[in-house]
């Protein structure tokens, strides 16, 4: 029920005594509110920003957090407050929602905080306001379109080895990049296409005269020349669109698509050429054809992202087009009548019906002006500038629609290439970060195994020797240890023998000495090249940590709680390499590169 | 009850300007309702109810008063099933002690005072109120068939057992046999309450809603 029509309850409840008279029946018994409170104010504190309300108000919503007993969860008996550690801004929308019963999105807000925030505090979107649902639905959409798009660009650089033949084949032609093999393939059409359509256009210029008769086109003197070129030209469209049929995952849709109607009718004209005689009266239809072979010129389309994006434009503003062009007839229609009457009385007038008046028009309100026919009476000259003036207008105002709608997106398409080309350099700047908070932390977590175990030992003074670990990371390492214990099995074959119970210094002597010694490679390799190893003894069941430990871009805010990780970092399984892998846990979404650590064997 | 001054009638505008300024005046009316301590007084409410009473009102209507149409579109919220206009429309008539076509939040505190607070004579009374359509001090089978139709609209079809086209019609029939004692065809607010105190159901179903506040 609506907030405000809540409040209305009360009312509605006691008007209901005008029944009563008349009722045949006793009446069910009234609810009771069994923990009737006086109306209070309850102090929200969101980020150290407070917020204070009624109770009555949160209770209206009672399935969401805030009007439900969830927010006895967040209750400090300190403060008498509720504490949220949450965003104030969107929070400001969410106590609105409470008090006007209406839920608004703010424009500058981001939209899957604003999500998320909202799942936080129990409500659904769907209520936004209609005032704000527009606008938040088409953020909604752009948003899931850039995942779509990072998440496609993510697919496509995985390598997936179970790709088949013809899946490999069908990748290679829509992304000429993806291999050596495409990108040859990609330049050889591209070049054919432009063979056949210089070929095209040199065939007609006239070259030199033969002497006896007069002067032929290129086309007819050489014609073998150009038969072999056509012939050749042709043969690699063929090749080309077979091997694309073949490839295609749907046929069916490929066949309907507009490139392959363009590949069609660009190669059908030559085929239909060898099949047909020289035959008198079919020459005129087979010249006809030859125009067109014109139509490879559109294969380039395949080739230039501009001209797909032109076409696409053209198609999403038919609207606009098509308005265009019937203001225009419009237009036409009218000023050639006018003009038609304007001129009837001149002798010797072009103008000879309307439908010849046309041409004037046309060529008039374009303002090209030919000047082959031209109005000779003082009406229509008058008429003549009147149309010529109109008709810059008319041709003006559909335009800039089209160039708008080509504009946006162009710039559309840029964005998605721009994205894809940020994120490639954010995350080679965030294995950069990586490699060096690694080595960090390993150095760190060095000193921190010194520190526990001197700790262990029982001398305060030694203790602190070595960095300090921060409480959460110790936890966490304890945490992983724990893991560890759970599962770790013996391993058969050991470097090292097991170290004698002598006593913790020799222990820690023996680590020393192993990450010394040279049979443990020590540095962590920022590429993608064979995993680390980190071969720590376990001395010991009383020395509580061991070789396990956790990828260091696992974010140490995250509380000790959290072993899943946040979005972006990685952990890459090391179980392909055949080691013991019980140090990967939290997701295991793989971003190329990054340095990954692996539990060596454990005694 | 105050009005804004810039909403104060104007006795002599000329009729020109009456449309612009009939628009400016519907737009800035706001009511204020009578100091808290004397509508404490007037009603039974006690000061921190009146508060809480306001609150919701002012929230809702904030211009100050309810027309019928918020009435009706506030009933139709409750009673989602059925058609209940009609029903809202004698209630707003109801509360609309003074007739000028809206309820303040005087009449509005009126009105609940007898209903929640007020003594079972006070509650019969305002039932008798809400039935005599035309305030004439006598209910008559036509103005007892239009309330009952307009309480058996706001139920609607959606009932089990389906209601009969004449049902409203024999209830009034039964509502006639039991509370007009000289068969006269009208009843008065006499008879009406004395065959109430005499029914104990209609006397238990008035102390119902003693704790809705």
């Amino acid at each position: 029920m609506a907030a405000g029509v809540a409040a209305w309850l009360p009312f509605a409840r006691a008007a209901a005594i005008g029944w009563m008279p008349v009722a045949n029946c006793p009446m069910p018994l009234a609810p009771t509110d069994k923990n009737k409170r006086q109306d209070e104010l309850i102090v929200l504190n969101v980020s150290g920003r407070r917020f204070e309300t009624w109770r009555t108000t949160l209770e209206r919503y009672p399935d969401t957090l805030l009007g439900s007993t969830e927010k006895e969860f967040f209750f400090n008996e300190d403060t008498k407050e509720y504490f949220f550690d949450r965003d104030p801004e969107v929070f400001r929308c969410v106590l609105n929602f409470y008090r006007t019963g209406k839920l608004h999105y703010p424009r500058y807000e981001c939209i899957s905080a604003y999500d998320d925030e909202l799942a936080f505090y129990g409500i659904l979107p769907e209520i936004i306001g209609d005032c704000c649902y527009e606008e938040y639905k088409d953020r909604k959409r752009e948003n899931a379109e850039r995942l779509q798009d990072d998440l496609d660009s993510e697919n496509n650089q995985e390598s997936m080895p179970s790709l088949s033949f013809r899946q490999t084949m069908w990748r290679a032609f829509e992304n000429p990049h993806t291999s050596t093999m495409a990108l040859v393939f990609y330049y050889v059409t591209g070049f054919f296409i432009a063979v056949s359509v210089i070929t095209n256009v040199v065939e007609t210029v006239p070259c030199g005269t033969v002497p006896g008769s007069k002067e032929l086109p290129c086309g007819e003197r050489y014609s073998v020349a150009f038969f072999c070129l056509d012939t050749a030209c042709v043969m690699i469209f063929t090749v080309e669109y077979l091997l694309r049929l073949f490839a295609a995952p749907s046929r069916y849709r490929f066949i309907r698509s507009v490139m392959s109607i363009i590949d069609v009718v660009a190669i059908m004209p030559y085929y239909i050429g060898l099949v047909m005689t020289n035959n008198e009266d079919v020459s005129g239809a087979f010249v006809t054809l030859r125009v067109f072979r014109v139509f490879r010129i559109f294969k380039f389309s395949r080739h230039s992202q501009g001209l797909r994006i032109l076409g696409y434009t053209l198609k999403s503003c038919a609207s606009e087009l098509g308005f265009l062009l019937f203001s225009l007839t419009m237009a036409i229609i009218i000023f050639a009548t006018v003009m038609f009457y304007a001129e009837k009385g001149s002798s010797a007038s072009k103008f000879t019906s309307i439908p010849a008046s046309f041409w004037y028009t046309i060529v008039t309100m374009t303002t090209l002006g030919y000047g082959d026919m031209v109005p000779k009476t003082i009406a229509g000259k008058i008429f003549g500038s009147i149309c010529s003036l109109s008709g810059v207008l008319v041709i003006a105002l559909p335009v800039p629609v089209i160039v708008s709608n080509f504009s946006r997106i162009y710039h559309q398409n840029q964005r998605a290439d721009k994205r894809r080309a940020q994120k490639k350099a954010r995350l080679a700047r965030i294995r950069v970060a990586k490699t060096g908070s690694s080595n960090a932390y390993l150095h760190s977590k060095r000193n921190g195994l010194l520190n526990e175990a001197l700790e262990l030992m029982g001398t305060p003074e030694e203790a602190h020797v070595g960095k300090t670990t921060s409480l959460i990371e110790s936890q966490h390492h304890h945490l992983l240890h724990c893991l560890e214990k759970t599962t770790v099995s013996p391993s058969p074959a050991t470097p090292t023998p097991p170290p004698p119970l002598s006593g913790f210094r020799t222990h820690i002597l023996k680590l020393v000495q192993l990450q010394k010694s040279k049979s443990v490679p020590f540095r962590v390799k920022s590429s993608e090249e064979a995993p680390e190893e980190w071969a720590v003894t376990e001395v010991g069941p009383a020395l509580p940590c061991s070789a396990l430990r956790p990828h260091p871009t696992l974010h140490p805010s995250h509380g000790p709680f959290s072993v899943t990780e946040a979005k972006g970092s990685a952990c890459q399984s090391p179980s392909s390499n055949g080691q013991i892998s019980r140090s990967c846990y939290g997701p295991q979404r793989r971003i190329s590169g990054g340095p990954t650590l692996v539990l060596g064997d454990a005694l | 009850m105050k009005l804004l001054p810039c909403s104060a009638a104007k006795t002599s505008s000329p009729a020109v300007q009456s449309n612009v300024e009939d628009e400016l005046e519907m737009a800035t009316v706001r009511h204020r309702p009578e100091a808290l301590e004397l509508l404490e007084a007037q009603s039974k409410f006690t000061k921190k109810e009146l508060q809480i009473l306001y609150r919701g009102f002012k929230n809702e209507c904030p211009s100050g008063v309810v027309n019928e149409d918020t009435f009706k579109e506030i009933y139709s919220q409750f009673f989602p099933q059925g058609d209940s206009t009609t029903y809202a429309h004698f209630l707003f008539n109801a509360f609309d002690t003074d007739h000028n076509g809206a309820v303040s939040f005087e009449d509005f505190i009126r009105g609940l005072s007898i209903l929640l607070r007020g003594t079972v004579q006070e509650k019969l009374n305002w039932a008798f109120n809400l039935y005599d359509i035309n305030k004439d001090g006598y209910i008559t089978k036509e103005e007892m068939l239009d309330i009952m139709k307009a309480i058996y609209d706001m139920m609607g079809k959606c009932t089990y057992p389906v209601l009969k086209e004449d049902a409203p019609r024999q209830h009034v029939e039964t509502f006639f046999q039991k509370m007009d004692k000289n068969k006269d065809g009208v009843v008065t607010i006499d008879e009406f309450i004395e065959s109430c105190q005499k029914d104990e159901n209609i006397m238990r179903s008035m102390q119902l809603f003693e704790n809705v506040i």
